[in-house]
């Protein structure tokens, strides 16, 4: 049963990254030079949706709370943060839209997941010289959430509930997506053409 | 070609809900660290061991958590793994039904044909070193745009903001750096 959920919801989840031109390198570096925000909108209001939908179902007892998966919070997680960022600005892609990619017959997403390989392989040698400068030792309580969740194996950092603070951090998702202008630069070309 | 980001946003929304739903939250970059360690036991059939609870490998990465990747290798037809299957077929039917990428595409994503000219090699390096950082970071912060910045930041995760925070701080100038045009 389970796998067919992971071909359902993996299918779905796949063709809308196609149709959101979360998977086109165009539509991602156009959001990161801030110069065409609709993907960056797209994305705030997903996020926000979701979260109000599964607080919100989880209040109203129709989303297991234990269904939650929260990741552990450690310096790590801002450095690897760099580190991906960097290259997603570079490559145009992420490992979810870099396989979308590659599937949908972009040429240069090959190469991207043959240097995603290489770059999980390079740091499943190097994990041990991480662990040891502490760098991955869990700060602020590790696996916590901004809200304290009832019913979830997770502490939170603030005692508020939440539940409400999820919900209400998911509308001021939705609240940016839209008052979010399209472009937060004049458009590249111009400004290119002018600077030459 | 693109969906208006109204119905775009809410569709992805729809879907990270329907995912912590129905089974839980979305994350794709592990399956990378899973397929190396297929191919790594495919060349050394000792790289994954199993044992008397479980399993384990000769990599410490691999072996950490009482073995959980060590087990998803040894049984790739786990949910995990077939998403990310599923996603690489979900993306290719939908490219179909729309009649294909847009012309050149292919070869060349047109940002990079506007800053750089025709230069596929080029662009595939870029591609290929990009790709490595993005699994090298991604897999020292535990997870990608999908698990930490998507999932994570949804469930108001702590880590999820840190790493959307290191995400866009570096993205947003290296972007700007490399794309000066288009």
């Amino acid at each position: 049963m389970e796998i067919i959920l992971a071909i359902i919801i993996g299918a779905a989840f796949g063709a809308v990254l196609d149709r959101i031109g979360a998977a086109n390198p165009n539509w991602i570096v156009g959001m990161l030079t801030l110069r065409r925000l609709h993907l960056m909108k797209t994305i705030l209001l997903a996020i926000g949706t979701g979260s109000i939908l599964m607080f919100g179902g989880q209040m109203l007892g129709f989303v297991d709370v234990g269904h939650m998966s929260v990741k552990s919070a450690y310096v790590g997680v801002f450095i690897g943060g760099l580190l991906l960022g960097a290259g997603w600005a570079a490559s145009g892609y992420c490992p979810g839209t870099g396989v979308c990619a590659a599937a949908s017959g972009r040429r240069d997403a090959l190469f991207f997941i043959v240097g995603g390989l290489l770059g999980a392989a390079a740091y499943m040698a190097t994990y041990p010289a991480w662990k040891a400068t502490g760098l991955l030792d869990e700060i602020a309580g590790g696996k916590v959430t901004l809200g304290t969740v009832p019913g979830s194996a997770y502490e939170g950092v603030l005692s508020l509930s939440g539940d409400i603070l999820g919900i209400a951090l998911g509308a001021v998702f939705v609240l940016v997506a839209f008052v979010l202008p399209d472009s937060l630069i004049a458009t590249g070309e111009k400004v290119g053409v002018a600077a030459e | 070609m693109t969906l208006n980001w109204k119905v775009g946003g809410v569709l992805l929304g729809l879907v990270f809900f329907g995912a912590v739903l129905l089974v839980k939250p979305i994350g794709v970059s592990t399956q990378f660290v899973i397929l190396d360690g297929i191919i790594a036991d495919t060349v050394n059939s000792e790289f994954v061991t199993q044992t008397d609870d479980g399993y384990s490998s000769s990599n410490a990465y691999m072996a950490k958590s009482n073995g959980k990747y060590a087990k998803y290798v040894s049984n790739p037809l786990n949910y995990s793994f077939v998403f990310v299957l599923a996603m690489a077929a979900g993306a290719f039917l939908s490219v179909k039904a729309r009649g294909g990428l847009e012309r050149g595409e292919g070869k060349l994503p047109m940002i990079w044909r506007e800053n750089y000219g025709d230069t596929p090699w080029a662009r595939n390096l870029v591609a290929l070193l990009g790709g490595f950082v993005v699994l090298y970071g991604a897999r020292l912060a535990g997870g990608c745009t999908s698990g930490h910045m998507m999932s994570g930041m949804m469930q108001t995760a702590l880590s999820g903001y840190i790493f959307a925070a290191g995400a866009f701080a570096a993205a947003i100038p290296t972007a700007m750096l490399i794309y000066r045009k288009g």
